[in-house]
């Protein structure tokens, strides 16, 4: 879709990713990433024209447990706010049409999950058919692990192939100082197999925050905003048996209708929490070794759940700004096995 | 008074989220499961002529109304699997199993559940399985207690069925527990602490100088920070308040009983308490109140008149 305003991540900015925080709240683990996207862009909370956040109330155990983070944001004089139970990506997603409407210049984006307090395996899944799949309570690294196990049947990777992408990853993530693992770790024995405990991701909490700006307010902002081209999201049956798990054709139809096939990217963000999941956005997405994947090391070195997609799209934007990428690809994802997925295409302005 | 104190060490306890899910069931969802009770296995046709195991409301291509169903075969054949060398809570089988995607014979799509075998390299893509019936069987998905492997062939010609069961199923129970260990964060421990050392101590906004009680870690009317520790109280005034009539579950309090917002002296905000030690009717605003320590003195039980003269109104409209 051809946008008629122009919008552009103009701030980014995230929490240094632990294992656990149970010394903060909520509202203390993300009011520091707030303060550091406003002191990038010098903006302060009444000048921003909107704010959208993505959370969920089953990490915290406590219903509408966003509304304790709102503290953090200034909520006064009264603020145009909504939220999304789910990755920040989907928030950044509404504040984007939002600011395409016109409706405002300026919009601030914000999520955080705290997985420690609970079992991340065993929260995520509430998510599922509450009438065939939850009654079973098969956990998110099995239901992955069915996924990487029809991807080695279908001959597209193997073992050692997955343990590359773990290893690639979590080398890059040395140089991104907000990792939570980082450097070389062994693959560690199976947890479900052929998933081992090197091909999951980490348990962890944290935050992330973008801004964003329209037209001259964000060449103001920023000297090289990450302009978004394009964005959709799009989402596949919940029944896992209904659908092909070696390929996501809702990855693949985000990324056409973001105009990501128009021209080649030269970086990827991709939100793959499991080293298998990397094989199947490769895929779909038709990225070959040309472009850079997931230089921050991923969802593999860090995955605070609800903030890792949005986190995808803050790492490429700053990847742009600091002029390391003229244009990427960032996807996040949602749901068991792919489900749902969001892809972006982020440009940098032409240099020369 | 202003009084700064090292971050004591993070306070945590066990947080229960249980719930029993009770759902009803759509028409096909409701023949799918009770004749798992009777040991009959049901999918649904599209009109592109596939059959969904399991059985779905809705074409997830098209959104179309299904509702024509079929029985298939209790056989079937693995199309991906897992081994789980260590079954959570809740799982189907409690000794190392695999999850497997079915599907059955007669179905074109998948059903996923356990297939119990003595180790992974049992388990194989394209594996011949059957149902393995649970011996007391409801109408859920748990009638299924799992697959085993089971040699046979794969000819199935899915035969018309007319959903016609005596005693249909037409809504399950899901019961959920999720187990958290709840932190509630600096602002709150320290507050919390002090409150075992009967003090009553919220935190000062850099920027507004509002006093919040209990903190929160952050003005939310700045959004900054609140660091500076201040002890209010321990005296406070009522605000406003309302007389409960209805007496609540589990909680050991006659009826009526008196709740309040009590502004003690210092805090920029009102707190929330229990007035006792005089009759209901006699409660006001302005009323002067201290803290009723609870017996273990972790916090205060109610508050009580202080027998002071009634603060005058300008000093709390501010507070309501």
């Amino acid at each position: 879709m051809t946008t008629a305003r122009e919008v552009a991540i103009v701030a980014f900015a995230q929490s240094d990713h632990r294992r656990r925080t149970d010394d903060l709240s909520e509202v203390e683990m993300v009011m520091p990433v707030l303060h550091e996207v406003q002191r990038q862009t010098g903006l302060k909370a009444s000048d921003i024209g909107f704010t959208c956040s993505g959370s969920s109330d089953y990490l915290a155990g406590r219903a509408f447990s966003f509304t304790m983070a709102l503290d953090g944001v200034g909520a006064w004089p009264p603020i145009s706010e909504s939220h999304v139970e789910t990755d920040g990506a989907w928030a950044l997603y509404e504040a984007w049409v939002k600011l395409l409407t016109g409706e405002a210049d300026t919009a601030l984006v914000y999520s955080y999950g705290k997985s420690s307090p609970g079992s991340a395996r065993d929260v995520l899944t509430r998510q599922l058919d509450p009438y065939y799949l939850a009654p079973l309570w098969p956990d998110s690294v099995a239901l992955a692990a069915l996924q990487a196990q029809a991807l080695v049947d279908a001959g597209d990777t193997d073992e050692p192939a997955l343990a590359a992408i773990a290893a690639r990853s979590r080398e890059d993530a040395r140089t991104n100082p907000h990792a939570q693992l980082a450097g070389a770790r062994p693959q560690g024995g199976y947890a479900v197999q052929p998933l081992r405990t090197g091909d999951c991701p980490p348990i962890g909490d944290g935050a992330a925050a973008v801004i964003l700006a329209a037209g001259d307010r964000a060449r103001e902002l920023c000297a090289r905003p990450a302009w978004i081209r394009g964005m959709d999201h799009r989402i596949e049956a919940h029944s896992l048996g209904v659908r092909d798990l070696t390929d996501s054709p809702s990855t693949r139809l985000a990324a056409e209708r973001a105009g990501a096939f128009e021209r080649p990217v030269d970086t990827a963000e991709l939100h793959a929490p499991f080293t298998s999941q990397e094989v199947v956005l490769r895929k779909a997405l038709g990225l070959d070794d040309s472009v850079r994947i997931n230089p921050s090391g991923g969802a593999l070195a860090a995955n605070p759940v609800m903030a890792a997609g949005l986190i995808r799209l803050g790492e490429a934007a700053a990847r742009i700004h600091r002029g390391e990428s003229d244009r990427a690809l960032a996807h996040a994802t949602s749901g068991p096995c792919l489900q749902q997925n969001l892809v972006a295409v982020l440009e940098g302005e032409p240099r020369g | 008074m202003t009084a700064v104190t090292p971050p004591p060490e993070a306070l945590r306890a066990p947080l229960v989220v249980e719930f029993p899910f009770t759902r009803s069931l759509g028409p096909v969802q409701s023949a799918f499961l009770t004749g798992l009770r009777e040991r009959t296995v049901l999918g649904v046709r599209t009109e592109a002529g596939e059959v969904l195991v399991p059985p779905v409301e809705y074409d997830p291509a098209t959104a179309a109304e299904l509702r024509e169903l079929v029985e298939v075969a209790a056989t079937g054949t693995v199309t991906t699997w897992a081994w789980n060398p260590e079954p959570r809570p809740g799982q189907p089988l409690a000794t190392p199993f695999a999850w497997v995607l079915v599907r059955l014979d007669g179905a074109d799509t998948a059903l996923l559940h356990a297939l119990d075998a003595p180790g992974p390299e049992a388990v194989r893509t394209g594996l011949r399985v059957r149902i393995r019936w649970a011996a007391e069987r409801s109408g859920a998905i748990t009638d299924i207690a799992c697959f085993e492997p089971y040699e046979s062939t794969e000819a199935h010609e899915p035969a018309p069925h007319d959903r016609e069961f005596e005693n249909p199923v037409t809504g399950i129970v899901a019961p959920a527990r999720l187990d958290y260990t709840y932190s509630p964060g600096r602002a709150q421990t320290r507050y919390l602490h002090a409150l075992a050392e009967r003090r009553t101590v919220g935190e000062r906004c850099p920027s507004c100088a509002k006093v919040y009680v209990p903190p929160r870690g952050a003005c939310p009317t700045c959004g900054v920070a609140t660091t500076d520790q201040v002890e209010v109280g321990p005296r406070g005034t009522v605000t406003t308040f309302c007389i409960v009539n209805i007496k609540a579950k589990n909680l050991d309090i006659e009826v009526p009983y008196v709740y309040a917002h009590i502004a003690l002296d210092g805090a920029g905000l009102a707190l929330h308490g229990r007035i006792a030690g005089i009759p209901y009717d006699e409660v006001r605003m302005g009323l002067r109140v201290e803290p009723v320590w609870s017996e273990d003195g972790r916090y205060p039980d109610h508050y009580r008149p202080t027998g002071e003269p009634d603060a005058d109104y300008d000093t709390y409209k501010e507070l309501l």
